[in-house]
């Protein structure tokens, strides 16, 4: 308890004992508000949730965290079939399960945190209607528990990539120190969208259905199953438009030696998904204290 | 010193289906907005009548101008019926949702119980289970470890901890969820009457607590229906009605007030088809109760008198099997006894129509005070309520009986027994 109190006058140096108040719950709220030291405050909570989600998702299942894995190869095997052996698009002379599995590993993450953080409110409405605690925390953790779920997936893609760089099929490029850049990227604007259709969805339940149709459109207009270079100029400098676009090329271009898009994209991209992701915490923060009255 | 202010606490609600026309209504109140006038929509709502069907609009306070604040180390008694915004403001207070008007001063960490267990998962075990309720309800994760034996030896489930929480009982999931509850050390406590749920001795456990943590001089806000505890607990009241908050005083005038509010004319004759508050299916409904002394109508009696009722019910269908149970309950809402047809072996045939039921209660021996009674009609299975209502009747029992030889106090007893003495050396 002691260490609790030293560590909240720390952090907020007004105590009870000055005249001071702790909290101030007024109707009016301010326009912008980021609560960012509030969150640091519950990090352990954080941290539990995404504890919870990560083992509490394959609790009794045979394969356990197996799954982790075979999701994305099953998908790589799909769309090798589909869009590699029968619809034969390009993978810019890379081997396939290498130009699929990058794809898909990095359009999964993205398209899990969005989904998932998009169902916020809905999803923990009865959480929310019994115990305050700034709910950011809940789409942090799932964005957390899904960036570690990557990193599982992108091990297992690094052992299959050495498979074929051992044969001399493949060799990395300098690119590949952007790798924590796309990371930040697809991490900002996963959680940032995901934040904001969350907050719409609290009073228009039509985004819910919008979002599962949507993020598949999405990935069909996102280089996933085929490169950007089997397009052409105008469509191409189109296409960099979506923020995603960069983070795909640049990933495979780090790893496979495909062409690179230009660096500009890619500033733009970073640009875009920090702004998407600010302004999805101030809107998910002024949606957060009356979402309960309309849920 | 005041650690609670409460300023001008105002909360609109919308009635109706949610999302219904609230396109329309933000651009109108952006609309407004922008032009710097006030919400169109907080002038129309109203008070929140729960009993008038006859309100015009679709919005409406379910609490209006609350002011009212809080000493430090004092236990504030929230008393009202339901729907008088007691749970509205205890969210307020927590920052589960925010007020439409007004300010609201807080000083110190507010720990808030509206249930117990919030957020248990059931694939996590008990340890798991008891950080992760822990940091919910605003623990650090040190804290909560060096809490940890004595939260596990308090709810007494030491041997099931590192079991998945969906293996235990429902009783020792409530028991580990208030046990974590109860290790938080909050400056300011609100506790909603949900805790009352469990059994006998659980509801014991849970007001010891609380009896301990205002005695460490922490302020504890508390809302219940049970008047004997709120008694019990508290120093001071206030009375919410239809979202007003209409009286505060010390505890045990707030709970007279509330009390003598809810108590019934002279009349001796029951309308319950015209009762609001009801559950149930509403297949048969009770429609009238006369209470009757010596064949007189009349609800007061003395001690040895019989009481004779005449319960009326209705149904527009046919069903074949009916359970009739009276609650019988003590001035301050607290159940006596559930007195069902069966435990007489009385069978109700199928029923139809209108039917009018006789009960008679021989020689009353209850202490000198008011009574009130709930009635409920269901499956004689009790699978499905056909109707509930509760305190809508009340009788009274009056000193002066010949047979009882000395002064009963009310406060003093229930039932007045007279076994046979004799003196045998």
């Amino acid at each position: 308890m002691e260490k609790r109190e030293e560590e909240e006058k720390k952090i907020n140096p007004i105590m009870p004992d000055n005249n001071r108040w702790t909290t101030i719950i007024s109707a009016k709220q301010k326009a912008i508000r980021l609560n960012l030291k509030e969150i640091y405050r519950y990090k352990d909570l954080i941290l539990l949730l995404t504890r919870r989600d990560i083992v509490a998702m394959y609790k009794q299942t045979i394969l356990g965290p197996v799954w982790f894995v075979l999701q994305p190869l099953l998908t790589t095997i799909t769309f090798t079939l589909i869009f590699g052996k029968i619809a034969k698009l390009s993978t810019d002379n890379t081997p396939p399960i290498l130009f699929y599995l990058s794809g898909v590993i990095v359009w999964n993450y993205f398209s899990e945190t969005l989904i998932k953080t998009s169902n916020t409110f809905i999803a923990n409405a009865n959480l929310f209607g019994k115990v305050y605690f700034p709910r950011l925390v809940v789409p942090l953790s799932i964005s957390l528990s899904n960036l570690l779920t990557f990193f599982v997936q992108f091990v297992f893609f690094l052992i299959i990539y050495l498979y074929y760089a051992y044969r001399g099929n493949v060799s990395p490029g300098y690119y590949i120190i952007y790798i924590p850049v796309l990371l930040i990227i697809m991490s900002a604007l996963g959680l940032g969208m995901g934040v904001i259709i969350s907050a719409l969805t609290t009073k228009y339940r039509d985004m819910r259905f919008l979002i599962t149709f949507g993020v598949q459109l999405f990935m069909f207009l996102s280089p996933v199953v085929y490169p950007l270079s089997s397009m052409n100029q105008q469509a191409q400098k189109l296409m960099l438009l979506n923020p995603m676009a960069p983070v795909l090329e640049f990933f495979k271009c780090a790893f496979l030696q495909t062409p690179a898009p230009p660096l500009y994209s890619l500033v733009y991209s970073l640009f875009f998904s920090i702004l998407t992701l600010l302004s999805g915490i101030i809107i998910f923060n002024k949606v957060e204290k009356n979402f309960m009255d309309t849920v | 010193m005041h650690v609670i202010e409460v300023e001008n606490i105002s909360k609109l609600y919308k009635l109706g289906q949610v999302g219904t026309g609230s396109l329309s209504h933000d651009i109108n109140r952006w609309w407004h907005k922008i032009r710097g006038k006030e919400d169109p929509y907080l002038k129309i709502g109203q008070v929140n009548k729960r009993d008038d069907n006859t309100m015009a609009s679709d919005y409406v306070w379910a609490l209006k101008d609350i002011n009212f604040s809080v000493k430090e180390g004092e236990v504030l008694g929230i008393i009202g019926r339901n729907g008088a915004g007691k749970s509205t403001l205890l969210k307020l207070l927590s920052k589960i949702t925010a007020p439409t008007t007004g300010e609201i001063r807080i000083k110190g960490r507010v720990g808030a119980l509206l249930e117990v267990g919030t957020g248990f998962h059931p694939e996590l075990t008990g340890r798991e289970n008891i950080f992760l309720n822990g940091s919910i309800l605003g623990m650090t994760k040190s804290e909560i470890k060096s809490k940890f034996d004595e939260i596990v030896d308090f709810a007494g489930v030491a041997k099931y901890v590192d079991t998945p929480v969906k293996r235990y009982s429902s009783g020792m999931i409530v028991r580990l969820g208030f046990a974590v509850a109860a290790h938080l050390e909050p400056e300011i406590l609100i506790v909603d009457e949900v805790l009352a749920v469990g059994d006998a001795d659980f509801q014991e456990k849970c007001i010891n607590k609380m009896n301990s943590v205002s005695k460490q001089g922490r302020t504890v806000l508390f809302v219940s229906h049970n008047m004997t505890s709120v008694m019990q607990l508290c120093s001071r009241g206030i009375l919410l009605e239809n979202g007003l908050l209409t009286y505060q005083n010390d505890i045990r005038s707030v709970i007279d007030t509330y009390l003598k509010k809810n108590t019934f004319g002279a009349e001796s004759s029951f309308d319950l088809a015209a009762f609001n508050s009801r559950t149930g299916s509403g297949r048969i409904k009770f429609t009238k109760l006369e209470i009757f002394n010596q064949h007189k109508p009349d609800k007061n009696f003395l001690i040895g008198d019989d009481m004779i009722l005449h319960l009326t019910l209705e149904s527009k269908y046919e069903i074949p099997g009916v359970a009739i149970a009276i609650q019988l309950y003590d001035r301050n809402e607290q159940i006596l006894s559930n007195i069902e047809n069966i435990d007489s072996d009385f069978i109700i045939p199928p029923f139809y129509g209108t039917k009018t039921f006789e009960i008679s209660f021989k020689n009353l021996n209850f202490y000198p005070n008011t009574y009130k009674f709930g009635f409920w009609a269901g499956t004689p299975d009790g699978s499905e309520t056909y109707d509930y209502i509760k305190f809508c009747a009340d009788f009274n029992i009056l000193s002066g009986s010949a047979r009882v030889k000395r002064n009963l106090r009310p406060e003093k007893g229930i039932v007045y027994i007279t076994p046979s003495w004799k003196q045998i050396n």
